[in-house]
């Protein structure tokens, strides 16, 4: 399998992560260019406030999932048996 | 001719003649009756058709029009795609409960009016059922137990609510006017099979337990049923925007801390269902538009989800994050599909969910509800985090988990193949999706600022996720949902069971006993003594008369007759006497009644009695010779 072994290079790792890396930057940057048509919010004018909104909302879904999980809902595997 | 043919009887009855068949022969079959099924869709020109006289009303077993029609193509193409990836299944029994359940969800879907509805909602509970059970083994069995139980409760809801807009005069099933309880009653019966919280629990708590194939056909249909009579009956209920976006986030919380592959992409589907609802419940045009396209795309893309996560689970016989691990390198064609799924639910540009979640996201926007818009946000976070993030990741890499599997059949990876193609399909080529939606809205999924936004928000929860990856490290627990309330408090059940219900029950049997038991016993009791004992009374008192008193008295009357009738003549003497001599008389009774029968022989002198038998020969003899 090609395919595997080129997903699993040490080489197509360091390249993938440079290109996320570029990605990430553009993505950020050329939010400060485009022409915005609908603006229904003050976010919607904040250049950069998806990425941003992102960011913060999937740290927010962990560590908050993962403080009720400690604090209430976890459970053994048996639990139900 | 036929001028219209129920899909749903084509897989109902066409279900039937699966055992009869075998083989290749078998796997044709599975396959053209979805053909057939979704060509009778196609056929379909919008109108009333089926209507049958019932009591009074018109059952409506076919109502067409552009909501119903594209659930009927939509269910037509996921039962295609479903039997494909299940043609290596040999039991026949999986595929006929999923054809009689594909079958009965067309029904409900082409129903126009509540009865017909419940008629085939109630047989979509009752089909389904079967392909957990299916499964085989304990947990599978309780599972379903578990599963018809809320079912059941929903349809008796929906019963009722039906029951009650029959005494109001209409059953006719479109935008549902709220005449109060009947209302409430028909909306919690679809709430439960929407899955929404709190009546959720039986979908994560099955799902999982269910075949490989089973899951599939399960996640694709009860849900989006439930959407569509939901956008049918109650479209601008303003309730469901907050049950949804509620929904849309309890299901991503659950997906992250859940081990369970399987179960993880359960709570997706409350997650992903939960922007439907949200969409029925703004109401507007591009709302109910975006909800419907939604369920389109989401059938799609869950089912690859589903059908890639069976495929490992088939290979490998592991469905927890925390054994397996390293798949990829053995199963590089089922990443692909299923990553193509992954970025489909995730509302990546360019696949199937960016085109139909933006537009429910677009409509909150327009009805001006900014949280909505921002929680909603937060949760396609948490879809793409949980199934585009971390299942594959831990499934397919981190650590070697040294299983050796292979890829799945041709047929898993052919149903997977049909399903990717189409979400890739529909994400770069939304125009025929649009078409199809109920309202002719304009909507222009790919604008500069949609994609760019879109874009960040995923890329930057791939930044997140990447950042926390520690604090996501499957753990071999289990998280209590709703369902701890009936499964580990059922003592508290019992409890309520033991005295509330009895303390009720009691009450209820105290007002009863005393309004009615007691009454009546009483009315028994007097009829029993008055009329029965005094019947009986009557006639021992004349058993008594003629079995003692009579008998008595002529025995004791003939012990001695003489001195009876002495007594008798010195009690008429007594009568008649006057004063002064009552007591001399009254002694002489009393003596006599002491005495008596004393000598019954009367003592008189020999001559007498000489006297007496010479008088009698004398008669005689004058008798003889007269």
């Amino acid at each position: 399998m090609k395919f595997v072994k080129w997903i699993e290079s040490q080489k197509t790792s360091k390249l993938l992560r440079i290109f996320m890396y570029i990605a990430l930057f553009i993505v950020v940057v050329i939010d400060f260019f485009i022409e915005r048509q609908h603006i229904e919010f003050f976010w919607d004018m904040v250049p950069g406030f998806s990425a941003f909104y992102g960011f913060i909302s999937c740290a927010l879904i962990i560590v908050i999932s993962k403080a009720v999980d400690r604090a209430w809902l976890m459970k053994k595997e048996d639990y139900h048996d | 001719m036929i001028e219209w043919m129920h899909p749903a009887l084509i897989f109902i009855f066409g279900a039937f003649l699966i055992p009869f068949l075998k083989g290749r022969t078998r796997n044709i079959y599975l396959l053209l009756l979805p053909v057939a099924a979704f060509i009778s869709v196609l056929s379909m020109s919008p109108g009333t058709y089926g209507v049958i006289p019932f009591m009074g009303f018109d059952l409506v077993f076919g109502r067409v029009d552009k909501l119903s029609l594209v659930f009927g193509y939509i269910f037509s193409i996921m039962a295609f795609i479903g039997t494909v990836y299940g043609l290596h299944a040999r039991k026949n029994g999986e595929h006929i409960a999923a054809f009689i359940h594909i079958g009965c969800s067309l029904g409900v879907v082409f129903a126009g009016d509540l009865l017909a509805l419940i008629l085939f909602w109630e047989g979509m509970a009752f089909s389904s059922v079967f392909l957990i059970w299916l499964k085989g083994g304990n947990a599978a069995y309780n599972a379903g137990i578990r599963y018809i139980l809320a079912h059941i409760i929903g349809g008796a809801c929906l019963l009722g609510g039906a029951f009650l807009y029959w005494n109001s005069g209409t059953i006719e099933f479109d935008a549902l006017q709220n005449i109060g309880l009947a209302f409430y009653l028909v909306l919690i019966g679809f709430l439960i099979n929407a899955a929404v919280p709190p009546f959720h629990a039986w979908l994560p708590d099955a799902y999982p337990e269910a075949s490989v194939v089973g899951t599939v056909f399960l996640s694709a249909f009860t849900t989006k049923t439930a959407v569509y009579v939901l956008a049918r009956g109650f479209p601008g209920a303003e309730i469901l925007i907050w049950m949804g976006v509620i929904m849309a986030l309890y299901g991503v919380v659950y997906a992250v801390l859940e081990n369970d592959a399987r179960r993880l992409l359960a709570y997706h589907i409350i997650s992903q269902v939960g922007y439907m609802v949200a969409g029925v419940g703004i109401g507007t045009e591009l709302a109910i538009n975006g909800a419907v396209a939604h369920a389109f795309t989401n059938i799609l893309n869950k089912a690859l989800l589903l059908m890639g996560i069976g495929s490992v689970m088939h290979m490998t016989g592991r469905r927890k994050l925390t054994e397996l691990g390293g798949v990829f390198k053995t199963m590089p064609v089922t990443f692909v599909l299923y990553m193509i799924g992954g970025l489909s639910i995730s509302a990546f540009p360019l696949f199937s969910g960016f085109v139909s979640k933006s537009m429910v996201v677009s409509a909150a926007g327009e009805s001006h509800t900014g949280s909505v818009v921002l929680l909603l946000t937060m949760a396609s976070v948490g879809t793409f985090l949980s199934t585009g993030l971390k299942l594959p990741y831990y499934v397919f890499f981190w650590k070697d988990s040294g299983i050796e599997a292979k890829e799945p059949p041709f047929n898993m990876l052919a149903g997977m193949g049909l399903a990717a193609f189409l979400c890739i399909a529909i994400g770069v080529f939304p125009a025929p999706l649009y078409s199809l939606l109920p309202f002719p809205v304009h909507y222009e999924p790919y604008t500069p600022e949609h994609v760019v936004s879109a874009l960040g928000v995923l890329l930057f929860t791939g930044v997140g996720f990447f950042a926390l990856l520690n604090l996501l490290t499957p753990e071999s627990t289990i998280s209590a949902d709703m369902d701890w309330f009936y499964r580990k408090k059922s003592s508290v059940f019992l409890w309520f069971a033991r005295n509330l219900i009895i303390i009720g029950d009691n009450f209820i049997g105290g007002v009863y006993k005393f309004l009615v038991l007691e009454p009546a016993g009483k009315v028994a009791y007097y009829c029993s003594t008055s009329f029965l004992q005094r019947i009986d009374k009557i006639l021992n008192g004349f058993a008594r008369i003629f079995l003692d008193y009579i008998p008595n008295a002529l025995t004791w009357f003939s012990r001695n007759p003489l001195a009876e009738l002495k007594i008798a003549g010195d009690t008429f003497l007594f009568i008649i006497s006057g004063k002064n001599i009552r007591p001399q008389i009254k002694e002489r009774i009393r003596e006599e009644k002491a005495l008596y029968p004393g000598d019954i022989i009367k003592h008189w002198p020999i001559g007498s009695t000489v006297l007496w038998v010479t008088l009698f020969l004398l008669a005689s003899l004058f008798i003889y010779y007269l």
